[in-house]
């Protein structure tokens, strides 16, 4: 649904974004992530059209946002980053004028009720804009960019300064609207790309890092599939060691304080095999659990180097 | 069509929402009459005509035009709601045109608030309604010209009060090109009658004066087509940089 072809910017002698290219497909929630200044919002204002890139394109639908832009951008609904608005406007007022461009005049009523629920903005719904919450303005930002049920949706740090309980109400609906869309999201908190994307793009100095999906980006952890063993004393653990160390599908095994972590060869499952192991020779070990891979320490390493 | 109606609809009761318009209009209203009126020794000159009003007019306009087209593009580059603009289905194109005409519709509605003056004329005397109409015609195209300036301005920058300077120098300074005194002073400096005349005829006045002395003729409305026309395209051309 959205094909991105070797988009690159310069501003000025600085190179933003470096000769990026993805493509998007309907059912993917891909999650763009990036430290701060990355491209991430550079290329996200390229494929909506509002950037004029240094070279390269991209289509959406069937549309060249370069060569028919208002085509294509009858296909998106866009969130930009800090979700700039019509301050003066009350809300229903700002939801009325984007209707009015996206939408036929007989549609916009039904338009602007359906958005307003879903994003909950019902109550503030004759309220200027001025003078609602953080909260409340990114869901209005939202509701803008659902106003006409597009099938892509652009989504600059949708979740930016809400509070926990809207950041979960923002990720469900999300979510539930993940199946039948084209949704591009960029983020840099990573517990959101777990709670809702089911492909990454990491960026880096306007260059991709990694393009997969969060399963495959999490195995880049360097304790991917590894398991913790607690021992009670060190003479238990030598005798770990030295059992566990003959198996062929564990790669090492690293000690450090009453705790073992063994890796496996190749990322490959080891926890069956650890388990019936214990229970086959006995071992004395007072807890066993699988070793947490933060994506933030893969992200931290990608973007480090 | 339909874009530059929703957009133009949006600007042009955007003026309405905040009091600042209200502010604008009325300090117009007031000044051009009470100008007419004391400076302008309107009931001295004895004369059932608006002549004095619509000298006035283009010197007024420096300040009203530049405080109306200041925020046109400013505003919305301050506040970032540029990008939100520009990724719906419009063109730049019809968003300079749909803002222009907002704009130029509000100032229209402040200068027909001074009609005030020609009512109060046909019920005093007897006025010649030829050179009012048509000064009334002039008045709006030279408006409308100002405006063009200051849209141009305002896309140059996200400051309001950078915009609403940078419009007011331009427009005087095209506006003086036209003035009798500065011919005179570029005259005296030994220039050539055709570079003065042809600096003047540049300028917005000679066509408006043509106007206000009741004759619209074709070449005086293409002149102001041409140069709102140029203004706004070369806005276009910014903003789409």
């Amino acid at each position: 649904m959205i094909e991105v072809k070797n988009l690159s910017k310069y501003y000025g002698n600085k190179l933003a974004v470096d000769n990026v290219s993805f493509t998007v497909h309907k059912g993917d929630v891909l999650g763009f992530l990036g430290p701060n200044g990355a491209g991430k919002s550079t290329t996200m204002k390229m494929i909506t059209g509002f950037l004029v890139p240094s070279s390269g394109t991209a289509t959406v639908g069937e549309h060249d946002i370069r060569k028919s832009p208002k085509q294509a951008k009858e296909l998106f609904g866009y969130l930009p980053e800090n979700g700039p608005l019509y301050e003066e406007m009350t809300v229903y007022e700002f939801l009325d004028f984007i209707a009015g461009l996206r939408l036929k005049p007989e549609e916009k009523a039904n338009a602007i009720q359906r958005v307003s629920e879903t994003c909950h903005i019902q109550e503030v719904i004759d309220q200027p804009i001025e003078t609602l919450s953080k909260g409340y303005r990114q869901r209005v930002g939202m509701a803008q960019a659902l106003i006409h049920d597009p099938n892509i949706l652009v989504l600059d740090e949708p979740t930016d300064g809400l509070d926990p309980n809207q950041k979960h109400g923002v990720r469900n609906l999300i979510a539930s609207m993940a199946e039948e869309k084209a949704i591009i999201l960029s983020t840099h908190i990573l517990e959101e790309v777990d709670a809702m994307c089911n492909r990454i793009i990491v960026i880096d100095n306007g260059k991709i890092l990694a393009d997969e999906k969060p399963e495959e980006f999490r195995k880049r952890h360097p304790h991917f599939g590894g398991v913790r063993l607690e021992v009670e004393n060190s003479e238990s653990a030598k005798k770990i060691k030295d059992i566990l160390g003959t198996e062929k599908m564990i790669q090492k095994i690293i000690e450090e304080d009453k705790v073992l972590l063994v890796l496996p060869k190749d990322k490959k499952p080891i926890d069956a095999l650890i388990l019936s192991l214990i229970k086959e020779k006995n071992l004395d070990v007072r807890s066993v659990s699988s070793q947490p891979t933060a994506l933030d320490h893969v992200f931290k390493q990608l973007t480090n180097n | 069509m339909n874009a530059i109606q929703q957009v133009f609809k949006r600007e042009f009761f955007g003026y309405f929402r905040s009091p600042v318009a209200y502010v604008v209009m009325v300090v117009f209203v007031i000044a051009s009459i009470g100008l007419t009126w004391f400076p302008g020794n309107f009931f001295d000159s004895d004369q059932a005509s608006l002549a004095i009003l619509f000298t006035f007019f283009p010197w007024i306009f420096l300040l009203l035009v530049p405080a109306v087209g200041m925020r046109l593009w400013a505003e919305e580059k301050r506040s970032g709601t540029w990008e939100l603009l520009f990724t719906l289905p419009i063109s730049v194109t019809e968003a300079v045109i749909a803002k222009f005409l907002a704009g130029w519709a509000f100032i229209s509605i402040a200068i027909l608030c001074t009609l005030t003056m020609p009512i109060t004329i046909s019920i005093l005397g007897d006025p010649d309604w030829g050179p009012i109409i048509s000064g009334y015609i002039g008045s709006i195209l030279i408006a409308g010209a100002y405006l063009s300036v200051c849209s141009l301005a305002s896309s140059l920058t996200k400051n309001q009060v950078v915009s609403f300077v940078i419009g007011v120098i331009l427009c005087m300074t095209i506006l003086l090109m036209g003035w009798g005194q500065a011919s005179q002073l570029l005259y005296s400096i030994g220039l050539a009658r055709e570079i003065v005349e042809g600096i003047a005829n540049f300028s917005f006045l000679p066509h408006y004066q043509t106007m206000t002395d009741g004759l619209i003729a074709l070449k005086d409305i293409a002149y102001f087509i041409l140069f709102g026309g140029f203004c706004l395209l070369t806005n276009v051309l910014i903003l789409e940089r």
